[in-house]
């Protein structure tokens, strides 16, 4: 396998490609669903056209977007710090958290979901930074032990209370574990682009340091990077992402991995082309999905995350399998 | 003097694996690192990379200890070559090697004097006719001569070797000693931990030997190795012979 040089100009190449693809998925995407909508119509302002577009359709697309280019950036992001190219955004534990926030909010009634979630997954966060921090050095490993133990902690809790919920709300904690894309407020989108851009512009800005941690803490300290700090910003980056995301589509599977798995058969390992790329392509992914998850029984809808572990499971295996023929 | 140990222990939990080693180096030297497994070659020469802060006694490079070195500044002096290096993404040669240049570089991208050093370090390899080839599918020879170019490009004042013959043929375990031989005649520090006695003592200026955690002997490699150090280290009888050039030379026997 012939893996080429990384260069300003293939960065700039291979980023606006993705970002073609981001905004012609958002553009036309909007376009498909139970009844017909007419752009020029809409921009007019002429109803029902301008409340479908811009009322249901557009703020559920971006809502797909920005979710799906969070996913993938933070899945590039946790398999570097981790070293490991099977880990998610969810290896650590912070959806879980997310996830219990939000089952506790639904066993308790009064709609409050998405607040509780990100709660939940706030204090995961802490949680694990306070465990994987009683060593005196950061680690990956610590981290990682520390995310699978709340993980699994989160995940019992989660059981334990649907165990004792009633049917009604049973049903709504099993729909929102699945994972699914609603229509939000502009103001929603505003504040969740307000901490995905900057995240992902961060991660971006920082692809080099990614690249050597991906070889190794020991290797990346030997080349001058203060390894404690990046994992340490890595891992609330990561998290930041995947918790606001999280709070407000549940868990959905398989972004995180397939997106970047994809890219990094195409266009190699190098962060400052995967990070961008993935952000890029990992929300016109989601948006695709979650397109097919309103349109193909509509007018019923299926829970996007259905869509992508349908999508995404058989790209697992492929992969699990090319990996193992390499190795 | 560039690397100046002064009284180093060091333990992990409550195994003690090095002991009051006081030792110090200066430029142009290649020096060697034996003894049998378990002690401490390859502590050793991780509290010398500053990988392992929490040793006791006091490492110094430049004269300032190793834990008042910004990590960058470190890296533009100290580079290491590790014992096995396994890379779980499709990195190409290149871009492992081009890694070695990120001491030197704030930037998004490499200049073109980071370009030219790798080129030269893969050169002096002899890695560059598989510089785009995938980093995992290299044999463990290529790969580790892909590492000790990595560590070159670093440009390094001191060079930290562990066990870097393990996977080369005999041809490239030659040519890497001669490698480090003619470097440390411009001026380089290489400290090598290995296994493989004769060829520390056909190429090394000094030989360090470790049992136990502390040092046995130090000095030329016919000072070092001869069969009442060799028998009291490694527990064997062998048979040293001198070769032309009045270096030992280890013979197994039948």
């Amino acid at each position: 396998m012939v893996v080429k040089q990384v260069t300003a100009r293939r960065v700039w190449t291979t980023s606006l490609l993705s970002f073609s693809a981001m905004v012609a998925a958002i553009a036309f995407l909007p376009l498909f669903g139970s009844a017909h909508i007419d752009y020029s119509r809409a921009i007019a302002g002429q109803s029902p056209d301008a409340e479908i577009l811009f009322g249901v359709r557009l703020p559920r697309v971006l809502l797909a977007a920005l979710t799906g280019g969070a996913l993938a950036a933070a899945g590039v992001l946790f398999q570097a710090l981790l070293r490991e190219t099977l880990a998610t955004p969810y290896t650590l534990g912070v959806s879980s958290g997310a996830s219990l926030g939000a089952v506790i909010a639904i066993c308790l009634g009064g709609g409050r979901v998405w607040p509780a979630s990100l709660l939940g997954a706030g204090l995961t966060l802490l949680l694990v930074m306070a465990i994987a921090s009683e060593s005196r050095r950061l680690s990956s490993f610590t981290l990682l032990m520390a995310g699978i133990t709340l993980n699994s902690i989160c995940m019992a809790l989660i059981l334990f209370f649907q165990n004792f919920a009633g049917f009604g709300q049973s049903f709504a904690i099993v729909r929102w574990l699945m994972g699914g894309i609603d229509a939000v407020p502009y103001g929603t989108l505003a504040w969740l682009s307000a901490v995905v851009l900057p995240s992902v512009i961060y991660l971006f800005w920082k692809s080099r340091e990614w690249n050597l941690l991906s070889m190794g803490e020991d290797w990346a300290a030997t080349r001058g990077v203060s390894t404690s700090t990046l994992i340490l910003t890595g891992y609330l980056i990561g998290s930041l992402l995947t918790g606001a995301v999280t709070a407000l589509t549940g868990p959905i599977g398989f972004v995180g991995l397939i997106v970047p798995h994809a890219l990094r058969l195409s266009i190699g390992a190098d962060h400052r082309l995967l990070i961008p790329s993935s952000f890029f392509l990992g929300a016109a992914f989601l948006t695709i999905c979650d397109t097919l998850a309103r349109t193909i029984l509509a007018p019923a809808e299926i829970p996007v995350g259905v869509i992508t572990a349908i999508l995404g499971g058989p790209f697992f295996i492929w992969m699990l399998r090319s990996r193992s023929k390499l190795h | 003097m560039i690397f100046r140990l002064q009284n180093v222990g060091m333990h992990y939990g409550p195994i003690e694996v090095l002991r009051g080693v006081t030792l110090s180096f200066d430029r142009s030297e290649l020096a060697a690192i034996i003894g049998p497994n378990g002690a401490g070659k390859s502590t050793l020469l991780s509290i010398m990379a500053g990988m392992l802060p929490q040793h006791t006694g006091e490492c110094r490079l430049d004269g300032k200890p190793l834990a008042k070195w910004p990590r960058k500044l470190f890296a533009q002096s100290v580079s290491v070559v590790p014992q096995l290096q396994s890379v779980e993404f499709p990195f190409s040669a290149e871009q492992v090697v081009l890694m070695g240049r990120m001491p030197f570089s704030d930037g998004m991208f490499e200049s073109a004097s980071d370009e030219a050093a790798v080129t030269h370090a893969m050169e002096i390899t002899d890695t560059l006719q598989f510089r785009h080839r995938d980093f995992r599918t290299l044999s463990g020879g290529e790969r580790q001569r892909v590492i000790v170019a990595s560590a070159l490009a670093q440009s390094p004042k001191a060079l930290l070797l562990d066990e870097p013959t393990t996977f080369l043929d005999l041809e490239h375990q030659v040519s890497l000693y001669r490698l480090l031989r003619s470097l440390c005649g411009d001026g380089l520090l290489a400290i090598s931990v290995t296994h493989d006695i004769n060829l520390a003592a056909a190429y090394a200026d000094r030989i360090i030997m470790l049992h136990n955690g502390t040092i046995v002997a130090d000095g030329k490699p016919h000072e070092v190795i001869h069969n009442a150090s060799i028998r009291k280290v490694f527990s064997t009888d062998v048979e040293i012979q001198q070769s032309q050039s009045g270096r030992p030379w280890i013979h197994y026997g039948g």
